[in-house]
């Protein structure tokens, strides 16, 4: 079943922060979410998350920018339309090719930024009028909060988190 | 203290001697008369070779002999005329006999030239990027500092081989500058350059040697003062008196550097074909010479590590050698691609002649060095777990550092030698000189000071440097924050 409540262990410092995470990691208790003001260096390889897959993403992205720009290009300047324009040569592609290379380097920067950033909000899920999930304005400003799902434990993981430094432990129910 | 091993040394010394020997036997086998030439013509004729077929050809031919001409300052029109009509005939004009003869006795010196360039800039892009290291204050890079001054190491021993170079052309010993030809400026000569003598403000013997002079004893200067006192840094104790001296010569050099670096361009390599100019060359030069620095530090940084020689040196620090070696390399297509296509697409025909001789005679290196230099390194360093690996490093560099050869050899060959290149003898003897020099400066230099800058005040951020995103080898995640 379920555990319906989560006991909230707010901090004021990162590296506190820190420690606690690896000692509450290490006595194997399972580390729902951390709230951060701001990006703490290491805090994902202490919690073992694994590492995001965003630039891979970036790079096929970008190829497929690449790829339409050689597209768009062929097509519009030697298939379908093949002028004499300043007596540049459009018998093929390849001859005209060192005049596409700012488009081709352009769309390719375009495709790779744009949809790795579209792809960042839609896997944060992120967008206009969403509602804000912090559980406690102060995490915005000047304090952590680390959020651990309680299963009948809740004094043992007071007694835990009290050791590690926290400055407020509170079970609220989850959200 | 790093020992230079025995094994070491006789190999850079073999090296050396293999080098001469090759070098010598290139400058005893270059024709020294007309009939030689002719000979050689001849047999290329009979055995079909590419250079055979380029001189037997009918309409295409044509232009691009002209193409050549029109690089290489030391021809009149009248000779031009010839030199047409015997590439239409038959191969026994003495103009075309005698053009192919400078070529061919340009050969042995050209290839000297070439790799003689290609390790005196690379040891000054060392030089300058340690400059701009002690400039920028660079955290990461002080466990470094000693690598990159023996390398700096290798800078006198070529500068002096440039000095004999440069005196031995301004006395006309060799063919390498066009423009230094007899009577090229003077208007009763047959020889006369009307164009040329335009410039001769600036290109004339006397200045481009007492220039070329001043370059080396400038760099020269710095290495010899940054070297001494950078040693000097590590038991100064003088409450960091030693490092801002170090710091604001270092500051200056940057400066002189970059005024220097760009009329040396113009100067060994841009007067090689004295028609012709390009404004960003001095920065092209650079981006190419730069990336092979980088790849150089990063190669010795790596051989020496492997010895156990740096024990301040983390993957995270070849991390970053290898950033450099991408960023750079993509800086130098920039480069190379903004000249090129800036060049071929507005088609001024003098402009346009260097592009045309080097496509039409060095189709090969041309198109391989933009392999080589940009999209191999692009695909195999973009990676950034691939950048901490030693060995995938080295591959990388391997292919860089051939590519960045390619790219020296396609800027002095075509002015030179012409169609009449070849990678042989002379080169690679030229090549195998150079780097038993390399290695024999380097590594004696290195086993001579504390591999460890002691009293650097960024020493200490500089052994704990880390780049979060990777892992390192033989190392836990508790070794760095």
């Amino acid at each position: 079943m379920e555990s319906s409540k989560v006991i909230h262990a707010f901090y004021n410092d990162d590296e506190i922060l820190m420690d606690a995470v690896k000692a509450v990691k290490a006595e194997h208790h399972h580390i729902e979410e951390v709230f951060c003001p701001f990006p703490v260096h290491g805090l994902d390889k202490a919690m073992g998350l694994a590492p995001t897959r965003l630039a891979i993403t970036a790079f096929f992205y970008g190829i497929t920018g690449l790829a339409f720009a050689i597209w768009m290009t062929n097509y519009m300047m030697i298939q379908d339309w093949p002028q004499d324009i300043g007596g540049k040569p459009s018998f093929s592609w390849i001859e005209n090719m060192p005049a596409f290379v700012p488009i081709m380097f352009e769309l390719t920067v375009f495709f790779a930024a744009h949809l790795m950033v579209i792809t960042f909000y839609m896997r944060s899920r992120i967008w206009p009028f969403k509602k804000a999930e912090n559980p406690d304005p102060r995490t915005t400003d000047d304090h952590f909060l680390m959020e651990i799902p309680v299963h009948n434990n809740v004094d043992e993981l007071t007694a835990l988190l009290t050791k590690t430094g926290a400055v407020e432990i509170n079970v609220v129910d989850k959200h | 203290m790093y020992q230079f091993s025995g094994k070491l040394k006789t190999f850079s010394l073999a090296l050396i001697l293999l080098g001469v020997i090759g070098i010598a036997y290139s400058f005893l086998t270059a024709p020294s008369t007309i009939q030689e030439a002719k000979d050689i013509i001849a047999l290329q004729s009979s055995h079909g070779s590419d250079h055979g077929d380029s001189h037997g050809g009918e309409h295409e031919d044509n232009a691009h002999t002209k193409n050549y001409e029109s690089t290489s300052g030391e021809h009149n029109s009248s000779e031009h005329i010839d030199q047409e009509m015997s590439a239409h005939g038959a191969h026994n004009d003495d103009s075309h006999a005698e053009h192919v003869l400078h070529q061919l006795q340009n050969r042995p010196w050209s290839a000297f030239y070439v790799a003689l360039f290609f390790f005196l800039g690379t040891t000054l892009l060392v030089l300058a990027f340690y400059a701009s290291q002690r400039v920028a204050q660079s955290g990461w890079s002080v466990v470094l500092f000693r690598v990159m001054e023996s390398i700096t190491a290798n800078l006198v021993p070529t500068s002096v081989i440039m000095l004999i170079i440069i005196i031995l052309s301004a006395m006309h010993m060799n063919h390498l500058f066009p423009w230094m030809a007899e009577g090229t400026f003077d208007p009763s000569s047959e020889n006369y350059d009307a164009i040329v003598d335009g410039k001769s403000w600036w290109i004339n013997i006397p200045g481009w040697t007492i220039r070329s002079i001043i370059y080396l004893a400038l760099w020269n200067a710095y290495r010899f003062f940054i070297r001494k006192n950078s040693i000097k840094e590590d038991t100064a104790n003088d409450g960091g008196k030693t490092y801002k001296l170090n710091y604001n010569v270092s500051v200056g050099f940057i400066f002189v550097f970059m005024l220097t670096e760009t009329m040396m361009s113009w100067d060994w390599i841009m007067g090689l074909d004295p028609h012709w100019f390009s404004t960003l060359f001095g920065w092209y030069v650079l981006a190419s010479l730069l990336v092979t620095a980088l790849t150089v530090i990063a190669f010795v940084t790596i051989y020496l590590r492997s010895k156990g020689a740096l024990p301040g040196v983390n993957d995270s620090h070849i991390h970053d050698l290898a950033k450099f070696m991408f960023g750079f390399s993509v800086f130098w297509t920039y480069l190379w691609f903004a000249q090129f296509m800036l060049i071929w697409y507005a088609n001024i025909p003098e402009e346009t002649t260097y592009f045309a001789a080097r496509f039409n005679e060095y189709k090969l290196p041309f198109l391989a060095m933009v392999v080589m230099n940009f999209v191999f390194p692009i695909l195999l360093l973009l990676n950034s777990d691939y950048k901490s690996i030693p060995w995938f490093v080295v591959l990388g560099g391997i292919v860089i550092l051939g590519g960045h050869y390619l790219d020296i050899f396609v800027m002095i060959m075509p002015g030179t030698v012409g169609g009449q290149w070849y990678f042989g003898i002379p080169e690679l003897s030229a090549l195998l000189f150079f780097i038993g020099i390399f290695i024999f400066t380097v590594f004696s230099s290195f086993a001579k000071a504390n591999p460890i800058p002691k009293a650097n005040p960024f020493l200490e951020e500089s052994e704990h440097f880390h780049y979060y995103n990777i892992e390192h080898r033989g190392e836990g995640s508790e070794n760095h924050h």
